[in-house]
């Protein structure tokens, strides 16, 4: 058939989102990048580049990335970041993996409802939710008072702008993150071998270690990931319910744009984030590449 | 007693989700100006938000924002998802799919960052750039379209591409193919998607601060700002207000989704027991009758 209509249409389809994709990521990857080597005067950038009489000048001023790596403070907020990170990865697999089980093992015509309810939520403001929880934890909050009102404790507990409140936000903001891959995959699970490795005398935690986590494992990667790579970068969660203490990398570059406006720095502090996230996300792809290789055979 | 203890967990995970929720819509009707203690039953909050013009103008905005970025990623995820699924050979294609995908995976922080220095080099280098709406529907489009292609690209792979390569066998040029077969087939999915990047977007905080101009601020970036110095009772009463339209729009559209679900079994019920009615494919297609068997 006419292929010259075929193309044409071949290339609208291709060509409309390429063009976005191209001019809203791959160029501002670009100039963070560019920005990252200039250098900030009071408040003006300059340029690491110069266009003079048909000569094209490259200066390069790695200063932000060699303050990035030296002052101490820059370094400890990377690491925190990615124990908070780690930290709310690790809560989310130990409530939403037993969650997850529980809601594949349900009655097939509850579950729909059951999913429903997970999402529901989700699809309510995130930052209204996270505001609520101020409510809750505050030192004349909902908490504390319920706790007095019985007796538990005689004076209010500090909860809130804590390294609880903040990894009790992180955990209620990502858990149907890792709900939800974690689900897809044990629904599929055939319950059958666990009553093979019983029959074969496994206790049921070497049934469950040997036998119901290694088939698991795209869901748990995937669930890990999904939690992750986006705590490392959260800002909203430690701005309303974190401390002054509690460090995390969003935070700086907000604070280094808007608060410093130093976009050099703030660049340079992108740039390193995003090489802490390529990592995980190596992992990831590999991960699900393996995965599809896997079914296809 | 597994029985028991899966009943408890599954039932204190619940609770922990809908607690600040319910809570939140509970002290909207409290009298009292401290959020956190308990007076008695009041709509003054209400009234309050009525008279709120921050809000009220952030939430038309909002609004505004949503609807279009809602229209503007389906287009583009329909477009980005239709080409990665059918076209499964083109130059640039591994880059083009990493591109479309980043958003989910990118902070938000990096999205907003990117997209303002690249208004500033456009301003810079071109003379345009200026902070607005458009700027702000912009940066959520960016990530709108990534979830708009994913909820499109799992309707497209489980479709039949048989019926597009009839409908070109029978003359329809690849356009018509799109715009008459395809298209209507995915609708279900486009208006999930659709209702998706509405909801990201009227919840956007992070991208919404980095793009927002003096003139135009969005909701979530109002509240934002008065919930970082404290808590105040009128967020209670719009928080409420959100929560009970977002969640009769999303009953709705679960509700609608089951009854197609269940007309489509009840045709292919029907299909089975009268063998006359029986639409079978002129080619045996394995493939296709295994993908309806088991969906």
């Amino acid at each position: 058939m006419s292929t010259l209509r075929t193309r044409a249409g071949r290339r609208l389809i291709i060509g409309v989102p390429m063009l976005w994709l191209v001019t809203l990521t791959a160029i501002p990857a670009l100039i963070i990048l560019q920005f990252s080597v200039s250098q900030m005067d009071v408040a003006t950038l300059v340029r690491p580049w110069k266009l003079a009489d048909g000569v094209l000048s490259v200066k390069l001023d790695f200063n932000k990335f060699v303050f990035l790596f030296t002052d101490p403070l820059y370094l400890q907020t990377y690491l925190s970041s990615i124990k908070y990170a780690a930290v709310n990865t690790a809560l989310c697999l130990a409530i939403g993996y037993p969650f997850a089980w529980f809601m594949a093992r349900s009655r097939e015509a509850a579950r729909p409802a059951l999913l429903m309810a997970v999402m529901l939520p989700f699809w309510t403001s995130f930052l209204i939710r996270i505001y609520s929880w101020k409510a809750l934890l505050a030192n004349n909050g909902l908490f504390n008072n319920v706790m007095l009102h019985f007796g538990l404790i005689h004076e209010p507990l500090h909860m809130l702008n804590t390294q609880f409140s903040l990894c009790l936000g992180m955990v209620y903001t990502y858990l149907p993150f890792m709900i939800l891959p974690l689900y897809a995959n044990l629904q599929k699970f055939d319950v059958r071998l666990l009553e093979a490795a019983a029959d074969l005398g496994a206790t049921p935690w070497q049934a469950f270690w040997r036998i119901t986590v290694p088939l698991s494992k795209n869901g748990i990667v995937a669930g890990s990931m999904l939690v992750f790579i986006p705590s490392l970068g959260e800002y909203v969660i430690p701005e309303l319910l974190g401390g002054p203490e509690t460090l995390m990398i969003g935070r700086v570059l907000w604070d280094e744009f808007f608060g410093n406006n130093d976009w050099a720095m703030a660049s340079a502090v992108a740039v390193v984030m995003i090489l802490l996230i390529l990592v995980p996300m190596a992992v990831f792809n590999k991960f699900q590449n393996g995965a599809a290789e896997g079914e296809k055979r | 007693m597994i029985k028991l203890f899966s009943r408890a967990w599954m039932a204190a995970v619940y609770a922990f989700l809908y607690l600040p929720i319910v809570s939140l819509v509970v002290f909207s009707f409290n009298e009292s100006t401290l959020v956190t203690v308990w007076s008695r039953f009041s709509l003054k909050w209400y009234e309050a938000l009525l008279r709120d013009e921050e809000l009220l103008a952030g939430f038309t905005l909002s609004i505004k924002t949503a609807f279009l970025c809602g229209l503007l990623s389906v287009v583009l995820g329909t477009f980005g998802g239709y080409a990665l699924v059918r076209f499964t050979r083109f130059r640039g294609r591994i880059l083009f799919g990493s591109m479309l995908n980043l958003p989910l995976v990118m902070p938000e922080v990096i999205v907003g960052l990117s997209i303002m220095l690249l208004l500033v080099m456009a301003q810079d280098l071109l003379g345009f750039g200026q902070r607005d709406m458009l700027t702000i529907l912009i940066g959520h489009t960016q990530l709108g379209m990534a979830y708009a292609a994913v909820v499109i690209m799992s309707r497209l792979r489980e479709l039949n591409p048989a019926l597009e390569e009839a409908a070109q066998d029978l003359g329809a040029r690849p356009l018509q193919v799109f715009f008459l077969v395809t298209l209507p087939l995915i609708a279900p999915a486009l208006l999930s998607a659709f209702l998706l990047t509405f909801t990201l977007s009227f919840d956007d905080v992070v991208i919404s601060a980095f793009l927002a101009g003096p003139g135009a601020t969005t909701l979530p970036v109002v509240i934002f700002s008065r919930a970082k110095f404290g808590l105040n009772p009128t967020v209670n009463a719009v928080a409420s207000v959100t929560i009970l339209v977002v969640t009769v729009g999303v009953v709705l559209s679960a509700l609608y989704e089951a009854r197609l679900r269940r007309r489509r079994e009840r045709e292919r019920r029907a299909d089975w027991e009268e063998p006359s009615k029986l639409s079978k494919p002129t080619t045996t297609n394995h493939e296709w009758k295994l993908t309806e068997e088991t969906r």
